[in-house]
């Protein structure tokens, strides 16, 4: 385009888009589904805490399980960081297509 | 006071002023002000979230409730880093995408409406004013612990300092004193971690063996039940640690600071393992501190149990690590408290003034002015209302700050990124029904009220026994937003269509490359 003006995105058609509907889908799939594990374990510990002494008894030596729980609760929080990270990255690749594919169905 | 301790002091406030006065000249337009012009990279951004983040609370009060209470203390430690990934997984990226300097920036991208960027700024006003109170009446009581001068002193002279940063450095001075403060804590934290962990001969499972005798609670030290004996209780308070933090004013504002998601993403990255690692390590400085200075000692200081990391510092250091200890938490309550004044200072002259007042049409010279009235106007109000507040009970301010987050801010954003249907009176209702619950309840609670004169603000039955009612508040603000919207006939589906495209792909105007 020869002009200057900024273009104007047709969100409309790129919302319409297969390729995005595929990503919105698969990405917010993605999301809720890890999120919806981590908050369960993540509240299973008071849970199990206030109601039982599962989590009392002695593990390694005296240190008892309640730690152990808690050590896995950062474990996976470094780990499900860095998984996010890589799967947003090949998210952000899929994005990139869709735009180009965009821009290559307006200059038809 | 000693030599040392002063030392340390000035040369923090020293630094500082000399970042501030570097920062000023780089501040001239409202996004430098607000958001240090986008420009700061992941590792910068991520040690700033980690300095915004790890209050004074998290440094004093966690050490000192793992002294007194063992594993009980250590929950919040658990809380508030698994809220990261709920930060990273669901707010982050889409707040980058659509958002320029405010939460309400973000919600009125899909509702052009003053009552929903004039709600959003009331939310986020209201917990900035609690958050700061709690923390300058906790500076207040350090500070004139550590310097021996009055309270009201103690209040001012943070107060002053953290103004300062923002009135003349805005957000790029405020957010170097948040990466060194967490250099500073971490190396504070490392070092006592590594001296109580020689005591222990450097064997964990030795340490907690000898933890099973070193208190008067015996092996119930080691598992949870000291503290929290309510079940409902401590799920609710969990609950509302793990959902508030995103929906925290200042930790929200720290993604407007960075110039894309692929950044923003690092940047949590980095702040995930700083602040992890700093929670683990709060185990060394409470078991340290109970086994080391002892729990008569820690209470004799200070009640609550905040002087444990300072006084397990003197034990093991002498007088140097104590003061350079002391040193850090004072840049620990600096650092947070700027970037409070900040984010309140955001809603007031960003969104209230400018967008709604003014309808967005100011001069860069006037929004940086606002700007830096607004800074004045949340500075002044919160110092006041700290100098008036010092006999209050303050801890559950913080949980109530949580709370509101978790339900007043955590429904709107995720309904407006994720729900197509939602619009401009669900969007008011959400965050009406969420504060509006979370205040309520808190002040029927067992923190205002209790029978026995002394424990709360006023004498007789609490109406519930929840200390922090998120467990109601936060179904209520999700299920306020639902009714409110669906009460409403307006929906416009065009709209989240942009919404949803700019949210999952960062796309702007600048990616079209013709």
């Amino acid at each position: 385009m020869g002009n200057n003006q900024k273009p104007i995105i047709d969100y409309e058609r790129i919302a319409s888009q297969q390729s995005f509907r595929q990503l919105a889908k698969k990405k917010n799939s993605f999301l809720w589904s890890v999120t919806a594990i981590f908050l369960v374990l993540y509240m299973l510990l008071p849970i199990l805490t206030s109601f039982t002494e599962i989590l009392h008894q002695k593990a390694i030596g005296d240190i008892t399980w309640v730690w152990l729980y808690s050590a896995g609760l950062f474990v996976m929080t470094w780990g499900l960081a860095h998984f996010y990270v890589a799967r947003a990255n090949k998210y952000d690749a899929e994005a990139k297509a869709i735009i180009a594919e965009y821009e290559g169905g307006r200059k038809l | 006071m000693s030599f040392t301790a002063v030392f340390f002091f000035v040369a923090i406030v020293g630094l500082t002023l000399v970042i501030t006065w570097w920062a000023s000249k780089r501040t001239s337009s409202a996004s430098d002000f607000y958001t240090a012009g986008g420009g700061l990279t992941g590792w910068q951004n991520g040690m700033a979230i980690a300095g915004d983040y790890l209050s004074a609370a998290s440094f004093l009060g966690i050490a000192g409730s793992i002294a007194l209470f063992g594993f009980d203390g250590f929950f919040f430690s658990i809380g508030y880093l698994v809220a990261y990934l709920v930060v990273l997984y669901i707010v982050a990226e889409p707040l980058r995408n659509l958002g320029r300097f405010t939460l309400a920036d973000m919600i009125t991208a899909r509702f052009d409406k003053a009552k929903v960027r004039g709600t959003a700024a009331l939310s986020t006003i209201t917990i900035v004013l609690f958050y700061m109170i709690a923390q300058l009446v906790g500076a207040g009581a350090l500070i004139q612990l550590l310097l021996g001068i009055e309270y009201w002193m103690a209040v001012l002279l943070v107060g002053v300092m953290m103004t300062i940063y923002v009135l003349f450095g805005g957000m790029t001075a405020t957010s170097w004193v948040q990466i060194i403060k967490a250099a500073l804590l971490m190396l504070g934290t490392v070092i006592i971690s590594f001296l109580v962990l020689a005591k222990f001969d450097f064997s964990i499972a030795q340490m907690f063996t000898q933890m099973t005798t070193e208190t008067e609670h015996g092996a119930a030290y080691l598992n949870p039940g000291l503290r929290y004996t309510d079940g409902i209780d401590t799920i609710s308070m969990l609950m509302a640690l793990v959902l508030g933090t995103a929906g925290l004013p200042h930790i929200l504002m720290r993604f407007f600071t960075v110039k894309d998601a692929q950044t923003a993403r690092s940047s949590v990255i980095w702040a995930t393992w700083i602040v992890g690692l700093f929670y683990v390590l709060t185990i060394f400085l409470g078991f340290g501190a109970a086994a080391f200075v002892g729990a008569d000692k820690i209470i004799e200081a200070n009640p609550a149990g905040n002087m444990a990391a300072p006084l397990l510092a003197q034990a093991l250091g002498g007088d140097i690590l104590f003061s350079f200890v002391c040193a850090v938490a004072f840049a620990t309550i600096l650092a947070v408290v700027a970037g409070l004044v900040l984010s309140g200072a955001s809603a007031l002259s960003h969104d209230i003034y400018g967008q709604i007042i003014k309808k967005g049409k100011v001069t860069e010279k006037e929004a940086v002015k606002a700007a830096r009235i607004g800074s004045i106007i949340i500075s002044v109000v919160s110092i006041l209302l700290a100098l008036g507040a010092q006999t209050l009970n303050v801890a559950f301010l913080v949980s109530l700050a949580f709370c509101i987050a978790a339900s007043a801010n955590l429904p709107v954003i995720i309904y407006t990124i994720y729900w197509k249907r939602f619009n401009t009176s669900g969007a008011v209702t959400a965050m009406l029904t969420g504060l509006i619950s979370a205040l309520i309840l808190v002040a029927v609670s067992p923190n205002v009220w209790n029978p026995v004169e002394g424990k709360a603000i006023f004498v007789g039955e609490p109406l519930i026994m929840l200390t922090n009612p998120a467990l109601i508040s936060v179904p209520l603000g999700f299920l306020g937003g639902f009714i409110g919207t669906l009460i409403s006939k307006e929906r416009n589906d065009l709209k989240y269509r942009e919404v949803e495209v700019k949210a999952q792909t960062g796309i702007s105007v600048q990616d079209i490359s013709h």
